[in-house]
């Protein structure tokens, strides 16, 4: 089999085991999975930004938020329809992610991340600021009626799962398509050798602005999604922690792999949930799994795996 | 009480706030200036040494000062322990690779976090100052603790100032600051030299924290501010800089206390997130620093 | 378009905190030609190219490319004009396959990879090896893979710093036969150590010394040229 025809059917029987699951999967895991699946798409973006293009933000939780909130103030404030409310919130992850990186991209390593941090913190706080209108830490739930779209109903477990499964599919086929693109070479060539990259006439600031702001609309899709699948919306999704998740997931799964993410969101997911059980303290999981990775398994499953094994995984 | 004495109190209090400030983000910009590591860890161990002081306190008996004067030897000890360890165990195996250090030190900042959670518990405690001394200036009184806690943070930091620039440590510390690989073509351990710094770093923190527990509650949450506003000192004061770090210090200690007085502490710490954010854009070597060429 | 001079600087002048890397040079390539840029070290050659290149700005002077002026544009688009640039320090993706690192270089221009890829790797003799990783290749090797990506952006004026530093005896003869060729399509700046190439291949030759021009002229004028001895031979 041809490298195309082994990635197509790997990511299609990806997809398929996942629309397997929703019909004989408990409804323990079936809600879990939605979750997860929203989530990756989430990761995703980051990857983009980071496995693929080299550039460590620990600010995606801005560009996450700003999906949640322009979903959700939209549809809570203005009470527009959820349709338009939607494509608000992506969109507003990609804006955000670009304008941040009009600034931020000036700066690179060690201050990119700082500057995208203090970003991010910058947005939080704002949040809190206006708690009038955002409701803080606190938050608000969006009622079902205002979420549906034309009959589409996304509050049964049902239609949750197709429906964050739709969106991971969607995400998952852009994603393979741009890394198998034209600017996806481009992303991977300014990570490997930025200025190698300029001498041969690309723009590392417009490829790098471009990257994150792909990034951006993966993460204000989730955010958006988030909000309308499950209708909470609060400042806890703003938070440095909702910045670090996604780094941990690409750490997980393998920095630079199209599957990573997913497979990363999938494990420290029910990593999480199994520590839960067991005792409170689940954040020190999260602590020591990062330290753990990061020196033992710097390039995730995946990573790993194509190193000894499948070269031709994207 | 009118406007000039309220703002007299406002400086003494930022001034309070400048020294404690000021020792922690010399251990901050220390440790990045000489092993170009971002310690995300470092408001843990602040926080550490609060909780350390605590207990310290708590498990002795007698007199207020016997305790806190036990706290102030064993907290900073300890918490420079645990970052050696940390060195040792984590950093250098990572090579001081700067992206992978501070997930890395994301990772022991969640570990402290949890951990002191779990032994400590989700309350603010006390520890008692060593000594009750109350000045009484002509508008209002002010606590003497609090003005002993800025004499101690500016002997601290003279001492630390000695010891960079005049002695052997300093000098070799100095030395693999500029270039590690030569450095140890010279003889030098540098991997003494990291551990050493970075406990040193640690334990600036931790005894900051030590001066503030009377003043401040221990809790397990308490190093999140300490972090953000090192950040802020030591990237305004030009990463590296001693000087400059101390400088911005007191100008952030000082109008953050007057600014919280007449803005929403909300407000002024978004501004002052997005001066710092800024600040790295527009002017890396940080407002007090030089351009290199 | 039968421009005398393909690319024309003048007054050029960069300064390094007081050190006069480049100092007032002015300078002119002839289309087609090969032009060998020497000095000993220090003289302000890699500076002067990076002038050229767009890699390190100018503080005084100008430089006409093909007719147009170019002071100010950053490097990526005079790449894109037909400045090609191969690093002094070989410069590679050492994680990218051969065939990836060729294929960068042609999607610059919007070539066809798939003709063009094996073209270029055939050019250099590196046909064989388009599924290694840049990284594992020999030092030489590298040196070659790094030409073979100045060629695949179809550049009218190719510079290269010191391109047989490192090769053995054969590759350098296989390097001179390539070069030699490029002419009249590709004009190319040569800064060489290496005189046996400088004197087989450069029609012209320039020679720097503390930022300023020395001499200028063929390489028979140089190597009679008592200033260059001088500077060469030493004190």
């Amino acid at each position: 089999m041809s490298d195309t025809g082994r990635i197509l059917s790997l990511h299609l029987a990806v997809l398929a085991a996942l629309l397997g699951l929703h019909f004989v999967a408990p409804p323990y895991h079936h809600a879990n999975l939605a979750r997860v699946m929203v989530l990756a798409v989430y990761a995703m973006g980051y990857n983009i930004a980071f496995g693929y293009t080299g550039l460590l933000s620990l600010g995606h939780a801005l560009f996450f938020a700003a999906g949640l909130y322009g979903t959700g103030l939209t549809i809570q404030l203005a009470g527009w329809p959820a349709g338009p409310a939607l494509i608000t919130g992506l969109l507003a992850g990609a804006a955000v992610a670009g304008g941040l990186g009009l600034l931020a991209l000036r700066t690179a390593g060690v201050s990119f991340m700082i500057v995208t941090l203090m970003f991010a913190q910058a947005g939080y706080l704002t949040i809190l600021y206006f708690t009038g209108y955002t409701r803080g830490e606190e938050g608000f739930v969006l009622p079902a009626a205002a979420r549906s779209i034309g009959g589409l109903d996304p509050t049964g477990e049902a239609a949750r799962y197709l429906l964050a499964l739709a969106l991971f599919a969607v995400a998952l086929a852009v994603n393979l398509g741009l890394v198998r693109s034209g600017l996806g070479r481009v992303m991977v060539a300014i990570r490997e050798n930025e200025e190698r990259s300029r001498m041969l006439g690309y723009d590392p600031f417009r490829v790098k602005l471009a990257a994150l702001a792909i990034s951006g609309l993966y993460a204000g899709a989730a955010g958006a999604a988030w909000g309308w699948l499950f209708g909470y919306v609060g400042a806890g999704f703003a938070t440095i922690q909702y910045s670090i998740l996604p780094l941990l997931y690409v750490l997980l799964g393998g920095a630079g792999t199209v599957l990573g993410p997913f497979l990363g969101a999938l494990a420290m997911f029910y990593l999480i949930d199994i520590a839960s059980g067991l005792t409170d303290a689940y954040l020190m999981v999260v602590g020591v799994a990062l330290v753990v990775l990061v020196l033992f398994a710097p390039k995730g499953i995946l990573g790993s795996l194509r190193e000894r094994w499948l070269r031709w995984l994207p | 009480m009118s406007f000039g004495p309220y703002l007299l109190l406002a400086v003494l209090e930022g001034l309070v706030s400048a020294a404690v400030l000021a020792l922690t983000a010399v251990g901050l910009g220390l440790v990045f200036g000489v092993m170009r590591v971002v310690n995300v860890a470092h408001g843990a161990f602040f926080m550490l040494g609060a909780v350390i002081a605590w207990m310290v306190a708590d498990a002795l008996p007698g007199p207020p000062a016997l305790g806190f004067a036990a706290a102030l030897v064993v907290a900073p000890l300890a918490v420079a322990a645990l970052a050696a360890a940390v060195d040792f165990g984590v950093l250098k195996r990572l090579g001081y690779d700067p992206d992978a250090t501070i997930v890395a030190t994301i990772g022991v900042l969640y570990i402290v976090e949890q951990a002191a959670l779990s032994l400590f518990g989700p309350d603010a405690r006390p520890v008692q100052a060593p000594f009750n001394l109350r000045l009484q200036l002509p508008w209002f009184g002010y606590s003497g603790y609090k003005l002993a806690v800025v004499a101690a943070a500016v002997v601290v930091l003279l001492a630390v100032w000695l010891v960079l620039s005049r002695s052997r440590a300093g000098l070799v510390m100095r030395a693999t600051q500029i270039d590690g690989e030569t450095a140890r073509a010279f003889g030098i351990d540098t991997d003494r030299v990291y551990a050493g710094v970075f406990a040193l770093g640690a334990g600036l923190a931790a005894l900051a924290a030590v001066l503030v527990v009377p003043i401040q509650q221990a809790h397990y949450l308490m190093g999140g501010d300490p972090l953000l506003l090192s950040f802020i000192v030591v990237i305004i004061g030009g990463l590296g800089s001693l000087r400059g770090t101390v400088i911005a210090a007191l100008l952030i200690g000082v109008s953050e206390g007057v600014v919280s007085v007449f803005f929403s502490p909300t407000l002024a710490k978004i501004l002052a997130t997005l001066l710092v954010a800024l600040v790295l854009v527009f002017r890396p070597q940080g407002l007090f620093g030089r351009r290199a060429a | 378009m039968a421009a005398v001079t393909l690319l024309d600087a003048r007054g050029l002048v960069r300064h390094f905190d007081g050190l006069k890397a480049v100092d007032g040079v002015d300078f002119d390539l002839a289309p087609g030609e090969v032009h060998a840029l020497i000095g000993p070290n220090g003289a302000g050659k890699t500076t002067f190219v990076g002038l050229l290149s767009g890699r390190v700005a100018a503080q005084a002077g100008t430089i006409r490319f093909a007719g147009e002026d170019i002071t100010r544009l950053p490097a990526h688009r005079r790449v894109r004009r037909g400045i090609a640039y191969t690093f002094q320090i070989t410069s590679v993706y050492a994680r990218l396959s051969l065939a990836e690192n060729v294929g960068l270089a042609v999607q610059s221009r919007g070539g066809d990879r798939r003709r063009e890829v094996p073209e270029a790797l055939a050019r250099v003799g590196l046909e064989g090896e388009a599924g290694t990783l840049a990284g594992r290749l020999s030092y030489g090797h590298q040196r070659l893979l790094e030409v073979a990506m100045g060629l695949a952006l179809h550049p009218r004026l190719l510079i290269l710093d010191e391109p047989t530093q490192g090769l053995a005896e054969g590759e350098i003869a296989a390097f001179k036969e390539l070069v030699a060729g490029l002419a009249p399509a590709t004009t190319v700046l040569l800064i060489e150590h290496n005189m046996d190439v400088v004197m087989d291949l450069a029609q012209r030759i320039t020679v720097l010394n503390f930022g300023k021009v020395l001499a200028r002229g063929s390489p028979q004028e140089i190597r009679a040229d008592r200033a260059v001895q001088a500077a060469y031979l030493g004190d």
